[in-house]
């Protein structure tokens, strides 16, 4: 490398990967990773799940370190031991999962590792020098106005709803100087109105000369926020392109390596039968969320997609017709599911019925992300006759159908023992489907069941949903994403404050009439 | 004033007395248990860590003298075997309640040999002398170091950090901060509050070290902190309920309750420990521990 040190005539890169490679157990997660963001712009890096995108970035910020290639900083190279040295450097990450502790404030998530201290302190230890939290309120209340990002600093993080948790980790980086600032699928987890304002506060950074880095899967934030954008597959960078003079068309295909269908090929719609789901008036009276006599059916062979701003009751129907029995999910009102009577069941004698379910946090009600692949397959199913003879788990038989859940459903890594916390979001979520399907559901629920999820994944989460309509199953979808609801399904109930607002039938409503009865009007 | 109204003042300040006296070693120990589950390191070894101090503190204090260089070696002592505890489940990753038995295990086994060695077959050490015994320093020590305790969780970076390690190790390792470090600082810390806790239960609250005279101590302490749901005034003051009914029950041996005869001791002295099942069984409510507690950190 002749111009190791200074690039050519330009302003040096903000950040520049040259070959990284990073090898864990089981996987190449980056092989030869080239990057360069340009000072002061908006860089998109996409790819699909485990592509290594993640990883990519953890190296840049000090968490993992590369087995081979460089990192540099405006043109320096770096070398750093921990993420303490990458923020020296100006690098500031925020992380898929955000890094906030649930019981403790705003202020001391913000402060932990950067604790100012009086002036008086010096000769104590570091660690030992009382925390100056006037100081660093100061401090962060000026940042907090000049960068429009106003959070309350005194309430303990899991009070906070999630686009404000996000606000308090940008204000993180911003608190420790970071001049380049990473998020990982930040709009992930956030509703369409969050995911607009923090784009604008993006672009407010950006005007002040900070470089964003921002790894998303969704085309349409690629295509609309960035100036360049850098496609991950399979641990390689497959283009580097200014978005000006690309399509999120040629996006997908580099990130998946063929031609993806961007559009969702909706299979003719099989004779209705009898319903799957009937609620009657189905209330909850709660402090936070609530129900307010939901009635509602879904037949056999039909997706009925629910829409609506999250936080409106979609979790709260999800537990009443999940958890009938107890008052805290339902107060009033009658569930019937695959013509059965059950107000009176467990969870478990419901889902025997034939119901499979894909949960809304996959995390919380799905997984066990510490332990292996085959174990996650086995929850639920655990006395089925298939897998539990005389009280054992049938080994082998486990075994085999994870082998083939694999096969079927492209799961990568290919490797049953793996604890599944390794695997990538969609690939978690394609376990949970596969086992779910195990069950040759006749009534299924999906919950935003491509939330974190990449577009290949998508496309097949998406394939599998219609298939099972296909076979004549009843579906109900509850999605946070309007473009999915709108496709998937051939009846859209719209949720607003814990009641049904509207109705359509497929093709009978525009994503204009849909947004004005999610936002409460009529 | 009358006589009977004297003598159940005198009753009630001897008992008070009593209970901050045997709250001592409860309360040290469960400041140590504090350090080392904030940080998320379960520690069941407080009983050994406990019985070592306690060992150590005799033997200095009968061969020196002084009960200040015996407070030393109690600390030392927990703070060594502390080491070895961090060793197994910080550097080593072993389960934690697997190890935390094998340290006691390995405590109440040494102990009883050391004191072979040393003074012949008694399995005690000698007895050490009014004049080098504390008398209520080490209740001052124990007291004092739970408010220093909850500043420095409240006030200092350290503090801090270990809370996170605790509750969210990820975020403190992305801020920079190494999580096993601020662990191992935990667990050494714990070695030390219990050493000095089993110092003051043979060289305070005794004469000599005795086999097994943590009697359960340790655990108890854990009790305590669960009870006091892991922060440090609740802690100590659950640690004082224990101790409250410890000193009642030593109170209580060998008075006539009804009847003609004596409780028979034996029952009486299960008194502490039936508090302590109660207030786990019932009372504790809504215990949240720290998230992490016992999960090892991985960098990855
Ligand atoms: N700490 C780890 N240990 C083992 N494998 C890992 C670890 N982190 C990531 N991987 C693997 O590396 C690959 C790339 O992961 P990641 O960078 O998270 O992908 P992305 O962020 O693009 O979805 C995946 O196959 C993942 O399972
Ligand atoms: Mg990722």
């Amino acid at each position: 490398m002749a111009d190791s040190l200074q690039g050519p005539a330009a302003a040096p890169a903000a950040v520049e990967l040259r070959g990284l490679t990073k090898r864990f157990r089981h996987v190449v997660a980056n092989a030869g990773v080239d990057l360069r963001v340009e000072p002061g712009t908006i860089h998109g890096v996409i790819g699909e799940n485990g592509a290594g995108k993640s990883t990519a970035m953890k190296m840049l910020y000090g968490l993992y370190a590369p087995d081979e290639g460089q990192i540099l900083v405006d043109g320096k190279v770096c070398s750093w031991r921990t993420p303490q040295d990458a923020i020296r450097a100006g690098i500031g990450m925020v992380h898929q999962h955000f890094m906030l502790a649930g019981p403790y404030t705003a202020l001391d998530n913000i402060l932990l590792g950067a604790e100012p201290s009086p002036s008086w302190a010096g000769f104590l230890p570091r660690s030992l020098r009382p925390v100056d939290r006037s100081a660093a309120r100061a401090r962060l209340q000026k940042l907090s106005e000049q960068y429009g990002l106003p959070v309350d600093l005194d309430a303990p993080i899991e009070r906070l709803p999630v686009g404000i948790q996000q606000r308090i980790e940008i204000l993180k980086l911003l608190y420790r100087e970071a001049r380049v600032l990473i998020l990982d699928e930040p709009t992930a987890v956030l509703t369409p109105q969050e995911v607009i304002a923090l784009f604008e506060n993006l672009r407010k950074l950006k005007a002040e000369g900070k470089t964003i880095i921002i790894i998303t899967h969704k085309l349409k934030e690629v295509m609309s926020f960035t100036e360049k954008v850098t496609v991950f597959r399979a641990g390689r960078v497959t283009g580097e392109v200014e978005t000006a003079k690309t399509s999120p068309q040629e996006l997908a295909n580099l990130m998946v390596g063929r031609k993806v269908v961007l559009s969702v090929e909706v299979p003719p719609q099989p004779p209705l039968g009898p319903p799957v789901l009937e609620l009657d008036s189905v209330a909850l009276d709660r402090r936070h969320g609530k129900l307010d006599g939901v009635s509602l059916q879904v037949r056999a062979g039909e997706v009925v997609g629910i829409a609506g701003v999250e936080g409106n009751g979609q979790s709260e129907l999800m537990q009443a017709i999940l958890h009938p029995r107890d008052p805290g999910c339902r107060s009033s009102g009658k569930v019937r599911v695959l013509g059965q009577d059950v107000t009176a069941n467990t969870t478990a004698e419901i889902k025997d019925l034939g119901v499979g379910l894909v949960p809304e946090d996959r995390h919380q009600e799905g997984l066990l992300l510490e332990r292996p692949m085959t174990e996650n397959f086995l929850l639920g199913l655990q006395r089925s006759p298939r897998f539990a003879s005389g009280g054992f788990i049938r080994q082998d038989e486990l075994e085999q159908a994870c082998r083939n859940a694999i096969r079927e459903y492209d799961v990568r890594p290919a490797a049953i023992d793996l604890e599944l916390g390794r695997f990538s979001g969609g690939n978690q979520q394609k376990v949970v489907i596969a086992r779910e399907f195990e069950r040759k559901p006749r009534f299924l629920i999906a919950a935003q069941p491509t939330r974190g999820v990449d577009v290949g994944a998508i496309e097949f989460i998406h394939q599998r949903i219609l298939r099972a309509r296909t076979e004549g199953a009843g579906v109900l979808l509850v999605s946070s994403e309007l473009d999915e609801v709108l496709a998937l399904s051939d009846r859209i109930l719209v949720f607003y404050d814990g009641r049904v607002a509207g109705e359509f039938k497929r093709g009978e409503c525009t994503e204009r009439e849909i947004g004005l009865l999610m936002g409460g009007g009529s | 004033m009358n006589a009977a109204e004297t003598g159940a003042w005198a009753l009630l300040i001897q008992l008070a007395a009593s209970t901050l006296r045997v709250s001592t070693p409860l309360v040290l120990a469960a400041l140590g248990g504090l350090a080392s589950e904030r940080s998320g390191v379960i520690n069941i070894a407080l009983e050994g860590m406990m019985l070592v101090g306690a060992l150590a503190a005799a033997i200095v204090t009968h061969s020196t003298a002084s009960p200040w260089l015996g407070v030393g070696a109690g600390m030392a002592a927990g703070a060594l075997l502390a080491l070895l505890y961090g060793l197994c489940v910080i550097r080593l990753r072993s389960d934690q309640i697997v190890a935390g038995t094998a340290i006691n295990l390995l405590a109440a086994g040494i102990a009883p040999f050391v004191c072979k060695v040393l003074y012949g077959a008694t399995g005690q050490t000698p007895s050490i002398g009014i004049e080098n015994r504390f008398q209520s320093g080490p209740t001052w020590m124990a007291f004092a170091l739970v408010l220093a305790v909850a500043a420095w969780l409240r006030w200092t970076p350290s503090g801090l950090w270990v809370r996170f390690a605790g509750e969210h190790p990820e975020a403190l390792s992305t801020a920079g901060i190494r999580v096993n470090r601020v662990r191992w600082a935990g667990v050494v810390l714990s070695g030390v509050l219990s050493g000095l806790g089993g110092a003051a239960l043979s060289i305070q609250l005794s004469s000599a070290f005795s086999r097994n005279m943590t009697a359960g101590r340790g655990f108890m302490a854990l009790a305590a902190l669960i009870f006091g749901k892991w922060r440090p005034v609740p802690t100590a003051l659950a640690c004082l309920l224990f101790g409250f009914a410890d000193a009642i029950q030593i109170r209580l041996q060998g008075v006539v309750l009804w009847g003609s005869e004596p409780v028979p001791v034996q029952f009486i002295q299960i008194l502490p420990y039936v508090v302590t099942v109660l207030v786990l069984a019932g009372l504790v409510g809504q215990a949240r521990a720290p998230r992490a507690l016992g999960q090892f950190f991985d960098r990855g």
